[in-house]
């Protein structure tokens, strides 16, 4: 039997409202190895793609929010289940992009997996956490709960393509967040098929959106858009007049920007600070009535 | 096109024989080739000034609708100050030619707007199936006329229609369009929707815009917005050749108003290019054209922040309807 079949090579597309459209621009670029070898073409979106992905986002952030956080919880241990399944492809993807041996790959896909299912579990303990009863001076009870802020641009890791994807993705939308994210520019191919997980793993459309390109070009419109309500920059560590361009489009309407760190490492295990940082704490003040003659109202 | 029976139209409404043989003697339309005109109409790039202008253009045109049973006086008050001032931000932001209502609203409408331009429309002929009696259909009108209404917009009766019995839809529309006029003198602007989701054909279209123009129909409409169907590119376009062929058989000049499912910008912009394309400058008014919409006015605004400050917006800008 004849060997030399003709290889089948992968269109990537961006994720975006749940389906995989080409960008709207028409747009592509070369993705290379670490040796400069041709890889595959990948999508470089444009601003009205940033545009639609908040679109869609937006539409999105309702249902995801207000989902139970046990059921944020599972479907995350859903992708990790579905990533698990697909430990060769981003094995041998990690390992093209980045450069690395495939043990070193792997252990970086190993990594990420157990760094999403890490998060996954954080889905209904970040409310303990986080928020809690206040002691008031007053007949009341006083609850503090933290909220989703709402979309959040993730302008993703550039040197670490998929574990550092994972740790800045993960933590925005376990909390209910949506996201519209821009991976790294020179080794997207992982993220875009971390686009066909998510695709499959019972995550509503728009929950995620994945814009492959620059994010010098995607992230201005991003930072500068009113329907986005916080943004992560930590592709721009090592960049920063593009963070601090970033940053003043972002005061704009107030969004919650965070700082890329300055030698990020994303193997150790994190804290709570990425999760903590795209919520929003929220107060009930409710009244306990009147103390009852026995000196208590219960 | 102009029909051959042009010359002799006043004696096509004298018989519903005569008026079937004209109806069923207008061309019948290539459905195919429709479709891929209006389709290749919808690809134009309009950008930039022109764009802006067609936003501006496109907000000046909006018959902006509140059609809900759930509709109260307040809810029709805050609908009018957005029509008065669409976008708090930007003064500038032009006014929708209409604001569009149920019969027993006009009043309230109609006091919100005082010292404006903008037109009160009522549907009316029990809107939107248009299933009661002649009697009943006319009260209807006169009650939304007697209110101070500028504008009808009244359904055809789809059944009569679809039967075959042109005349009792022509005399129908004839006679509410005598209750437009008004004791002072004036009269309100009639226009007829067909509820083309409901009429199946493209032919049917065709037909029910010449029977309503002959009917002394200001404007024909698409459609309510009540049903799945509503307008759709193609079956305007139908809508706008029929006004254009007949303003050449007759010199009167009558309006069209897509209603229902226009949403975006891009949607809008689609509109007026295939009205552009079609008709030419006389149609690109207000006054002879209009977007029975709710939603989209919105959009055009947050399109018209976008122009102007160079980021986009979001729902967060605009008023909750």
């Amino acid at each position: 039997m004849s060997t030399d079949r003709l290889s089948v090579l992968k269109t990537y597309k961006l994720f975006v409202g749940g389906k995989f459209p080409r960008s709207e621009s028409g747009r592509v670029y070369e993705v290379t190895d670490a040796k400069g070898n041709w890889l595959a073409n990948a999508p470089r979106s444009s601003r009205k793609d940033a545009r639609d992905a908040v679109v869609a986002a937006r539409k999105a952030f309702g249902g995801w929010s207000g989902a139970t956080a046990y059921n944020r919880g599972q479907i995350l241990y859903r992708v990790a289940e579905m990533l698990e399944g697909r430990r060769e492809q981003f094995t041998a993807e990690v390992a093209a992009g980045e450069g690395l041996s495939k043990a070193k790959a792997a252990a970086q896909v190993d990594a990420a997996v157990d760094r999403w299912v890490w998060y996954a579990g954080w889905s209904d303990k970040i409310a303990q956490v986080a928020g809690g009863a206040n002691p008031v001076a007053g007949p009341y009870f006083n609850l503090s709960t933290p909220e989703p802020t709402g979309v959040v641009a993730v302008l993703a890791p550039s040197d670490s393509s998929f574990l550092g994807l994972v740790s800045v993705l993960a933590p925005v939308i376990v909390t209910g967040n949506t996201a519209v994210v821009v991976p790294s520019e020179s080794a997207p191919l992982p993220a875009l098929s971390l686009g066909e997980v998510l695709a499959t793993s019972d995550l509503p459309g728009g929950v995620v959106n994945l814009l492959s390109g620059s994010p010098a070009e995607i992230g201005r419109p991003l930072a500068a858009h009113q329907d986005v309500n916080a943004i992560d920059l930590a592709a721009t560590a090592g960049d920063a007049e593009l963070a601090r361009e970033l940053e003043v489009a972002a005061a704009d309407n107030l969004k919650r920007v965070l700082r890329p760190e300055a030698r990020a490492d994303w193997q150790t295990t994190p804290g709570t600070d990425r999760m903590l940082a795209f919520l929003e704490t929220k107060t009930v003040w409710h009244p306990m009535g009147g103390l009852g003659a026995g000196g208590s109202s219960y | 096109m102009p029909p051959s029976a042009a010359p002799a139209l006043p004696d096509v409404t004298a018989s519903d024989q005569a008026l079937r043989r004209f109806l069923h003697g207008l061309p019948g339309v290539d459905a195919v080739g429709l479709d891929a005109r209006a389709a290749a109409l919808g690809t134009r790039s309009i950008k930039t000034t022109a764009k802006a202008y067609a936003i501006d253009l496109a907000i000046s045109m909006i018959d902006l609708t509140t059609l809900e049973g759930a509709d109260t006086p307040g809810k029709v008050r805050s609908l009018c100050a957005k029509g008065r001032n669409p976008d708090p931000s930007d003064r500038t932001a032009p006014s929708p030619a209409a604001i569009c209502v149920y019969p027993d609203m006009v009043r309230v409408a109609k006091e919100s707007l005082a010292g404006t331009d903008i037109q009160v429309a009522s549907v009316a002929t029990a809107f939107p199936a248009g299933r009661a009696s002649r009697e009943v259909k006319i009260a209807d009108v006169r009650e939304a006329v007697a209110a101070g209404a500028d504008e009808i917009d009244m359904v055809i009766d789809r059944g009569a229609f679809l039967s075959g019995r042109y005349l009792k839809v022509f005399e129908e529309i004839a006679a509410v369009r005598e209750c437009c006029e008004r004791p002072s003198g004036g009269a309100a602007r009639l226009k007829v929707i067909f509820e083309n989701g409901e009429l199946a054909t493209y032919d049917n279209v065709r037909r029910a815009s010449w029977l309503a123009m002959l009917a002394g129909a200001d404007f024909i409409k698409t459609s309510t917005g009540k049903v799945a169907v509503n307008a759709t590119p193609p079956n305007t376009l139908v809508m706008l050749e029929a006004v254009r062929d007949f303003r050449a058989s007759t010199g009167r000049q009558v309006g069209v108003k897509p209603a229902g499912g226009i949403r975006t910008t891009k949607d809008a912009i689609k509109y007026l290019v295939m009205v552009n394309e079609t008709l030419g400058d006389d149609w690109l008014s207000p006054r002879w054209f209009r977007f029975g919409a709710s939603g989209l006015l919105n959009d055009l605004l947050m399109q018209r922040q976008k122009l102007s400050s160079g980021r986009y917006s979001g729902p967060d800008y605009v008023t909750v309807d």
